[in-house]
């Protein structure tokens, strides 16, 4: 271990996103005004990196998932934009849902696996593999027809069960360290572990793109940072555990504003 | 959780055994942490003995609490390391420590935080069960050894005079 696992412990707590508050009372069900998105943490230099557009780096990403929006691609050779014609029109508010019930499976699916499912079913093409490239771009671009409108998480009784086990797996303790989710971004959001500020854990802007990372990443990419960082066997990507995870991580932060590309420290 | 008494271990063996002793030191040569933990007895809140026959070297015990990847202490911990920047703030100062807990307290604190106070988020650093998803390359090793525990409560007893600077209401943490 050594050097890198200590990296990772350090930045492995530092911010999944957001927040400073009291010491004591950050709960799920914490009143609106009390959340605070990990983009209040950062410094004015971060902050103004993540509002313009134009320093933006997750922007280049975008900027890539537009194109492949318009590309044909598969055996069908249709873009996208071929069926959902004008995303600025067609995925407004989209991506703020998800992760939702897949009718199909009647399970949840994230929108990684909503956009795979396009892909193999509709394109006739290869799902994308996960926090490749790619994958992170059309996330990304579809991320963005959201920013700046609200969580919206379905209010869906037949997620109920699987957002209850994302919340089992929030408040359960893991790893040779034996921390819970809960633990730091609950009890001690707003405290600082090392000098990294804990923030209240809420996804708003994922993918984000992270200074640290030097790339886009998922929001389960920072789940198993913070899992490794707890030396913890991380949970594999796609997995039903991050997708459950991510359906009460989605619903705690009801209503806050999304920032799809946030930047993050 | 080991229950005190329950385990015979290779520590305590080796005092008597020296035979023993150079058969565990030759199978631990390979993974520094894989020893069974010593057995220990927890009493009014504290374990008053040594879990090893070697007294702990305050020196050394002041190089794992500074050191991030070793103790970790200093993430959530401050203490007097004026040379070491960006101490956490999640926990009691060590400053201290030594003179609002006994060398036994310290001991169980660090062993096993979570038989003070069950929702502590202090690790057990002398603890390999009643833990989920511990990697192979973690699973069955102790955070530290008990050599390794004997050295850093040697050393936290050796911060007195600042009981004042604790923060009595953390202190459960």
């Amino acid at each position: 271990m050594g050097g890198r696992a200590s990296a990772f412990l350090l930045v492995g707590f530092a911010a999944l996103g957001l927040g400073l508050a009291s010491l004591s009372a950050q709960t799920a069900d914490a009143p609106p005004s009390d959340r605070k998105s990990g983009f209040d943490y950062m410094g004015p230099d971060s902050q103004a990196m993540q509002k313009d557009d134009l320093s933006n780096p997750g922007m280049l990403g975008v900027l890539d998932g537009e194109a492949m929006w318009n590309a044909p691609a598969g055996t069908t050779q249709k873009s996208c934009a071929a069926c959902h014609g004008d995303a600025r029109e067609s995925m407004k508010g989209v991506a703020a849902k998800y992760p939702l019930l897949d009718e199909a499976t009647k399970t949840p699916i994230d929108l990684v696996g909503r956009i795979d499912q396009c892909r193999v079913d509709r394109q006739q093409a290869a799902a994308l593999p996960r926090e490749g490239r790619e994958s992170l771009a059309l996330t990304a671009f579809v991320g963005l027809q959201s920013r700046g409108m609200p969580l919206a998480p379905p209010d869906d009784a037949r997620l109920t069960p699987f957002r209850k086990a994302g919340e089992a797996l929030y408040t359960r303790r893991m790893g040779q360290l034996n921390f819970s989710c809960a633990q730091c971004h609950d009890d001690n959001a707003g405290g600082h572990l090392g000098s990294a500020p804990i923030p209240q854990a809420h996804p708003t802007g994922y993918p984000i793109y992270r200074l640290e990372w030097q790339s886009l990443g998922s929001l389960q990419r920072r789940l198993r940072n913070c899992m490794v960082g707890t030396r913890a066997e991380p949970f594999a990507y796609g997995s039903p555990e991050f997708i459950n995870l991510e359906l009460y991580l989605n619903w705690r932060a009801r209503g806050m504003e999304v920032e799809t590309p946030g930047v993050r420290p | 959780m080991p229950k005190p008494g329950s385990r015979r271990s290779r520590m305590m063996f080796s005092v008597d055994r020296p035979a023993l002793a150079l058969a565990s030191l030759l199978l631990s040569a390979g993974c520094a942490f894989a020893e069974d933990p010593a057995r220990y007895v927890i009493e009014n809140g504290a374990i008053a003995s040594p879990l090893t026959g070697q007294p702990g070297d305050p020196a050394r015990g002041r190089k794992i609490v500074a050191e991030r990847q070793k103790g970790l202490c200093l993430l959530c911990h401050q203490g007097p390391f004026p040379e070491e920047r960006f101490q956490g703030d999640l926990a009691p100062t060590l400053a201290g420590a030594g003179s609002r807990l006994s060398e036994g307290e310290l001991r169980l604190r660090l062993v096993d935080g979570t038989k003070v106070n069950p929702e502590t988020i202090m690790p057990s650093y002398y603890r390999t069960d009643h833990l989920q998803r511990v990697p192979p390359a973690f699973a069955g090793r102790t955070l530290l050894t008990a050599a390794e525990i004997e050295d850093v409560v040697a050393f936290l007893s050796t911060l007195r005079d600042e009981a004042k600077a604790g923060n009595p209401s953390k202190e459960a943490k």
